[in-house]
């Protein structure tokens, strides 16, 4: 047989090859990628799993940041920062931390060389948005300084909702750029679709920046129906029990239908609030504001000319 | 003193005839400022970050350029067989390791004003404020910590066989105290007899380079400065490590064959 024949007809032959594996790999491919959501970040591409640990120490650093270098170490007694504080102080994690902060994690000095090389480090206590070492008021913006290491424990676990809010809280309240932050949100439910906890933040942001009270009733109303996807198969009243086990569920089950009240009283809408103050009372823990509250509403409404009679 | 800074002055000449510090100066200077372009939502003044980038750079390389230019001093003498030539003129031994460690040292302290100086500019272009006193009390107390680098190099390279061994133990012993030195008695305590009075035994009688090395933290977080007493102090503590190792190099050297 003709040589050049044969090349051409092997060059076919690897063609038809390729195609066919291409075709039957491509599927298999298109599921994997569908299952590991993540794999198109670099981070997680060149770390797998362990890019959260990375991500924690990450957060860890930005807490760090928060004090000013002021922080403990595995040596040291850190009771006191088992919750960061940046997180903390945003209120959108429970803090396990116990004892004093300003009693300080180093205790008294062991010996000579440790209280010398305590002149060398920093050690008081102090956090970025008071002031930090100066305790300068004015400069309550270098908290800024805690941003980098955020962004960079997001990018490593994009799953990590805490990351996204505590970004959020710090952009939004301290910083004032609202843009970023709504950037944020939107990056962290691209990572993360439908979380209400997420959604709750985005319309926070609508309502209290932007004072767009449609579209923030609307992410809000959405963020309830994803709350209520999130377990479909168990029943509204079992999510609502007061446990321990259930008390994330419980609180964003309640911030949400109290903002919607709120939004609701803030646009006129009374019977609508009184709907919605009836439903957080299901999930808080104490009722009695609540239920005042509910009750001066329905005397305003009862006070309130009917549609009918005003005409 | 002559003979010691004439000897001091060919091992600065060497460091500036090697490539060692060009590509680690520039390899700082490009990572931070790749670091430095990274848009952090939109806020150009955010720093410490790269504070802490740069720093944290300027220590590795001071201490790859500390111990792997002493480690090769001796040992390189000795193979080009121009070690006993140069003690043959008027030059004792000591004398040797005097103006070996001095040139290691002041080319160390050169090297230094170079990153330093890097540093106050990089931090200057977002904070707008020189501290030039607190990166002056930085960099004293950094050299200071490498004079006792290179001085326990420099007795490495007349025990050990081969600068690279000397190097790699330099460089595991450095880091070592670097990272947990500070923390050496808070272990012991945890530990029971006879392993806990070696602990203690260590933790007294290492060099805490840690100590110049953690106060990275103060500059990095606009710390107030430090009291000058403090830092006189910590200068004559290092200093005493420093003719510690000398002495003991010159003794090693003193009864080594020089072929």
């Amino acid at each position: 047989m003709n040589p050049a024949r044969t090349l051409w007809l092997l060059l076919v032959a690897l063609f038809v090859f390729s195609f066919g594996l291409a075709a039957k790999l491509q599927p298999q491919f298109q599921s994997l990628e569908s299952t590991r959501r993540q794999s198109a970040n670099f981070f997680s591409l060149l770390l797998g799993d362990s890019s959260k640990i990375f991500a924690n120490a990450f957060f860890v650093k930005a807490d760090a940041y928060y004090h000013s270098g002021y922080y403990p170490t595995i040596f040291d007694n850190n009771s006191a920062f088992q919750t960061p504080h940046i997180a903390e102080d945003t209120g959108a994690v429970a803090s396990h931390n116990q004892g004093a902060e300003d009693i300080g994690f180093m205790g008294p000095p062991r010996d000579w060389i440790d209280a010398f090389g305590r002149n060398f480090i920093p050690n008081r206590h102090t956090h970025l948005d008071e002031g930090g070492p100066t305790d300068d008021l004015s400069k309550s913006s270098q908290v800024r300084e805690i941003l980098p290491w955020l962004k960079l424990s997001a990018e490593l676990d994009p799953e990590n909702i805490q990351t996204y809010l505590v970004t959020t809280f710090w952009l939004r309240t301290r910083l004032d750029k609202v843009s970023e932050a709504e950037q944020v949100l939107r990056e962290g439910l691209r990572n993360n679709p439908g979380n209400p906890q997420l959604f709750f933040e985005l319309g926070q942001i609508y309502d209290e920046n932007y004072h767009d009270i449609a579209r923030a009733r609307n992410i809000w109303e959405a963020a309830l129906r994803s709350w209520a996807r999130e377990e479909p198969d168990v029943p509204q009243s079992d999510r609502l029990k007061m446990t321990l086990e259930n008390f994330d569920d419980r609180f964003m089950f309640e911030q949400l239908q109290t903002s919607l009240a709120l939004l609701e009283e803030k646009s006129g809408n009374t019977a609508a609030a009184i709907a919605r103050w009836q439903q957080a009372i299901l999930a808080a823990p104490s009722t009695a504001d609540m239920q005042q509250h509910i009750e001066d509403l329905k005397h305003k409404l009862a006070e309130q000319p009917s549609p009918a009679s005003s005409k | 003193m002559r003979t010691i800074f004439a000897l001091a002055g060919v091992v600065i000449k060497e460091l500036y005839r090697r490539k060692d510090f060009y590509v680690l100066f520039i390899l700082t200077i490009v990572i931070c400022v790749i670091m430095a372009s990274v848009n952090i939502f939109n806020d150009n003044q955010i720093v410490r970050y790269l504070k802490e980038l740069c720093l944290l750079l300027i220590w590795v390389s001071s201490l790859v350029i500390a111990i792997t230019t002493t480690a090769r001093q001796i040992p390189a003498e000795r193979e080009q067989r121009t070690l006993l030539p140069l003690l043959a003129k008027p030059l004792t031994r000591t004398q040797l390791i005097l103006g070996k460690f001095l040139g290691c040292w002041l080319a160390c302290g050169l090297v230094l004003i170079c990153f330093y100086a890097f540093f106050g500019a990089l931090a200057a272009s977002r904070e707008h404020a020189w501290p030039l006193l607190s990166y002056f009390q930085a960099a004293i107390l950094h050299w200071m910590a490498l004079g006792v680098v290179i001085a326990m190099t420099l007795l490495g390279s007349l025990v050990f066989a081969a600068p690279s061994s000397n190097s790699t133990i330099c460089f595991v012993v450095v880091a070592t105290i670097l990272c947990v030195g500070r923390y050496l008695d808070a272990v012991a305590l945890s530990l029971h007899e006879p392993l806990r009075s070696v602990i203690y035994a260590i933790y007294y009688a290492i060099p805490h380079v840690e100590i110049p090395f953690e106060m990275r933290n103060l500059i990095v977080h606009d710390w107030p400065l430090i009291g000058w007493k403090f830092i006189g102090l910590d200068i004559l503590y290092l200093l005493a490590y420093v003719a510690i190792f000398l002495v003991a190099a010159c003794l090693v050297f003193r009864r080594k064959p020089v072929n």
